[in-house]
């Protein structure tokens, strides 16, 4: 046990040496490191708790998804069915989570058979599963009902998660954010986080919006107060203005003539004649020519400008408007119509999102954990160290150097990993550095036992190591499977400590079975001792 | 003698105690399983203090930008929003305060409504050091997801130490420790500390430290058991006990220092954290390996059965021999 040949003792240096350099970025400012090669320049992150920042998990509202696929299977039923010339009794309607035409029983087989080709199998990466996208149900009576399937809905709701990500993506680095990191999460999840950002306010306004525009015509067939107070006609519907226009109601056609996926640019500037802040757009050709065309014929009638079922403003078409471009105008402050332009040249979200988590820590805050982690650390470590010496003498030293490289490793490996350091995870190295020595207590309290029972020095050392190993694997054993559970199930900063307790964990256990008994067996050889005084 | 040669400077434990710690589990026993009692009738009766993560609802740190903050001000200015239970101190210092606003009804969208209010009310008077904002959703999440975790690493440490030691000394371990728990539990429902994420990492490494204690004595026992055959259940142990006791005290004292320089310097925000952990490792942990852990393993039949298995081997032998 205490002979070590020399490639042994080379090869546990050299690790030990390896690790430790690792973290040697860490103590050099950004800028320098940058001109370093690339596999040297791997350094620790620190955690948004530590340096401020904001984490924002969002949610695609799955009902808003299996709204939106009801309406395009109630277009795709309507569609089909007139295509086939198959006679109704009644159009297709929404009810529940299905749509149901009535089919006029002679056209019933007919019908049936054209909905069908709407129901697709569902490809999957591995083959068809047998799954298909509409349940197709004849109820009877001639009522035919189309469910979505869940399996349909789950996978539309993962393609809006992916085209959400993309659109934040585009929205946030227009915000001139740096360093945003946006990820899926899970099935229908997304989180934001942006480091150094301590005021989310703007950033919340931006993610949280649809943003869905459209341009369509108010219906002046009617007066609004009449609209509201009867029925509105089949084809138009009534919708509110943005509180910036004080939440009037408008008459507006339901159908739409230009929407905001054609435009190819928006930009905030200000009105020449009012100076008032707007944003101006582009339509790309088909856009240009629809709005065009639309302008042409309605001279004299105003429009509106929906932006996510609020009206932003509905002013009246003075000429056709003929070159692809215009402004809105509506009330905008210069941040509002800045977010508005950033919005449109995003595009709009595939479905609602909702935040339904938001930690926000502030520079402040965050330097204030760093230096009072660092305090923490300091001091502990000077107990620990002292303790161990005024215990144990040069063995508490030859400890205390173990100590110092399992730090020192700790931090290499979390380099390495380019690892998230977090205020626990400060408190796991603390930790780490309490627990570490126990392993060094564990042997030197064991060669004391065998010296006392009568074995010479050398022997009583080399027992003390081997019988103390087995008892060192197995006692952190048990707190690595606390601290990987941890891992799996923890989430943010807990999960920075679950990784300084875990890594510290595996280089404490290197350090017994290595460092430290180099060391111990180098200075066997080199002082040779006759005895271990006991008392 | 040269210096360089001795092991100890400093005596902490004298080499050959003797205590008769087996003697006092007629106390212990008692005792732990009346604490534990008291902690489980803590928490369901006086209930844990569950913060944000697990209950949902709004945490704000906010510093006052001029002077100490006015508490009750503060206090006058947000219980009139009509956002239900505003809960305000002081945090860490004068200027600091945490504002805790329960979780509003109406879903996910609601929560955010709260805090934008709450922005708008503080104004510009102060500076926001953290908000957090936690959706019913994500709160309900976590908390189950704790509990399975909580629930999986038992079980993890429970199969490996089945794996490394007799099932006896699994279970052993396992009843040892799940009392740390409860016990930790009961300190929790006790000083009302926030019981949130950060909470369950202390249990988790209550448990995982605590355990490593134990597995130190239980490797002590393995080792006399096969030692000494003969030896009854009681003083085996005791002397397990007795000759691993330098190194649990050494142990606990390093960790106690990093615990305490973590407590005095660490800062506010890891204060209950820490202070769980101190709770958990140092006060339960260490008397549960001693008093529990290795006494228990008496009632759970290891030395009976070692005993036993040799008796029907010699009988066995008695019998061929016979025949």
């Amino acid at each position: 046990m205490l002979y070590i040949s020399k490639w042994k003792a080379t090869a546990i240096l050299l690790t030990a040496l390896v690790c430790c350099l690792f973290a040697v970025p860490n103590f050099f400012p950004e800028s320098t490191v940058k001109r370093w090669p690339e596999w040297a320049q791997r350094h620790i992150v620190l955690g948004l708790d530590l340096q401020g920042g904001s984490h924002i998990l969002l949610e695609v509202d799955v009902n808003d998804v299996r709204r939106q696929k009801l309406l395009a299977l109630q277009d795709d039923v309507r569609r089909v069915l007139r295509e086939a010339r198959i006679g109704l009794t009644r159009a297709p309607m929404i009810r529940g989570n299905s749509v149901e035409v009535v089919i006029r029983e002679s056209d019933l087989q007919q019908g049936l058979t054209k909905l069908r080709e709407l129901s697709q199998p569902l490809g999957g990466f591995v083959g068809s599963t047998g799954a298909r996208s509409v349940d197709i149900e004849n109820v009877g009576g001639g009522v035919v009902r189309l469910t979505p399937t869940e399996p349909a809905l789950l996978e539309r709701v993962r393609q809006a998660v992916d085209q959400s990500v993309e659109i934040l993506g585009r929205r946030v680095n227009a915000m001139g954010l740096v360093e945003p990191s946006i990820q899926r999460q899970g099935n229908d999840r997304i989180l934001v986080q942006v480091p150094g950002l301590g005021d989310p306010q703007q950033l919340l306004e931006i993610l949280g919006k649809t943003a869905k525009l459209t341009f369509r015509l108010v219906d002046t067939s009617m007066p609004v107060e009449q609209a509201l107070q009867g029925r509105p006609p089949p084809e138009s519907e009534i919708v509110y203005g943005s509180e910036a226009e004080r939440s009037q109601p408008y008459l507006l056609e339901k159908r739409v003539i230009v929407s905001g996926d054609e435009l190819t640019d928006a930009q905030p500037g200000f009105d020449q004649r009012t100076s008032e802040p707007i944003v101006t757009f582009k339509f790309n050709t088909s856009g240009a020519r629809k709005f065009a065309q639309a302008t042409q014929e309605n001279v004299g009638r105003p429009f509106a400008i929906v932006l996510d079922d609020k009206v932003i403003s509905a002013p009246v078409i003075r000429e056709p408007i003929l070159g692809g471009s215009g402004q809105i105008s509506g009330n905008f402050t210069v941040e509002s119509a800045n977010n508005l332009a950033i919005l449109l040249r995003a595009g709009a979200l595939p479905a609602k999102l909702t935040v339904i988590e938001q930690r926000v820590v502030g520079a402040g805050l965050g330097q204030d954990s760093i230096e009072k982690g660092k305090l923490a650390s300091y001091f502990g470590a000077a107990l620990v160290v002292v303790f161990m010496i005024v215990t144990y003498g040069l063995f508490g030293v030859f400890a205390s150097i173990a100590v110092a490289v399992n730090v020192g490793m700790i931090f290499g490996i979390l380099s390495l990993l380019n690892a998230t350091l977090t205020l626990p995870g400060i408190i796991g190295i603390v930790l780490t550095i309490g627990i570490a020595v126990d392993s060094n207590v564990l042997i030197y309290e064991r060669i004391r036992e065998e010296v006392r029972t009568g074995r010479t020095p050398i022997t009583a050392i080399d027992a003390g190591f081997t019988r103390a190993l087995a008892t060192i694997l197995d006692s952190n054993i048990t707190t690595f499977i606390a601290a990987a559970v941890l891992f799996f199930f923890g989430s943010g900063p807990v999960r920075g400590f679950a990784v300084t307790l875990g890594i510290g964990i595996v280089t404490t256990v290197f350090t017994a079975f290595t460092l430290t008994r180099l060391i111990v067996a180098w200075w066997v050889r080199w002082a040779r001792p006759r005895q271990l005084a006991i008392s | 003698m040269r210096l360089h040669h001795s092991i100890p400077l400093l005596r902490i434990v004298p080499d050959d105690t003797k205590f008769d710690f087996m003697r006092f589990r007629r106390i212990s026993f008692p005792v732990s399983a009346a604490l534990s009692i008291l902690a489980i009738f803590l928490y369901f009766f006086h209930g844990l203090n569950f913060g944000i993560d697990f209950v949902g609802g709004t945490l704000i740190e906010v510093q006052s930008k001029s002077g100490p903050a006015d508490l009750a001000k503060m206090r006058a200015t947000l219980s009139g929003l009509g956002l239900g239970d505003v809960q305000l101190q002081e945090f860490g210092g004068p200027t600091n305060v945490l504002i805790r606003v329960a979780q509003q009804p109406g879903g996910e969208q609601a929560q955010q409504v709260a805090i934008n209010k709450v922005r708008e009310a503080l104004g510009d008077e102060v500076d926001y050091r953290r908000v957090e904002v936690v959706g019913p959703r994500v709160s309900s999440e976590l908390l189950a997801k704790s509990t399975i975790g909580l629930g999986l690493a038992i079980f993890g440490i429970l199969i490996y130490l089945w794996f490394r030691f007799e099932w006896q000394f699994s279970l052993g371990a396992m009843i040892a420790n799940v009392h740390d728990l409860v016990l930790t539990i009961g300190y929790m429902s006790l000083t009302q500390i926030d019981f949130d994420l950060s909470s369950i990492a202390a249990l988790l490494t209550i448990l995982g430290y605590s355990l490593n204690d134990t597995v130190v004595i239980y490797d002590r026992i393995r080792e006399m058991l096969r030692r000494y055959k003969r030896m009854s259940m009681p003083d085996l142990l005791n002397i397990s006990v007795n000759s691993t006791l330098s190194r649990s005290i050494i142990t606990h004292v390093t960790v106690t220092l990093a615990l305490l320089a973590l407590l005095l310097f660490g800062g506010h925000a890891i204060h209950s954290f820490v202070a769980t952990m101190i709770f958990g490792v140092v006060l339960v942990g260490t008397y549960t390996s001693v008093f529990i852990a290795a006494p228990i393993l008496i009632y759970l039949g290891v030395g009976t059965t070692r005993m036993e298995a040799e008796d029907s081997a010699a009988k066995e032998k008695a019998s061929t021999r016979q025949s």
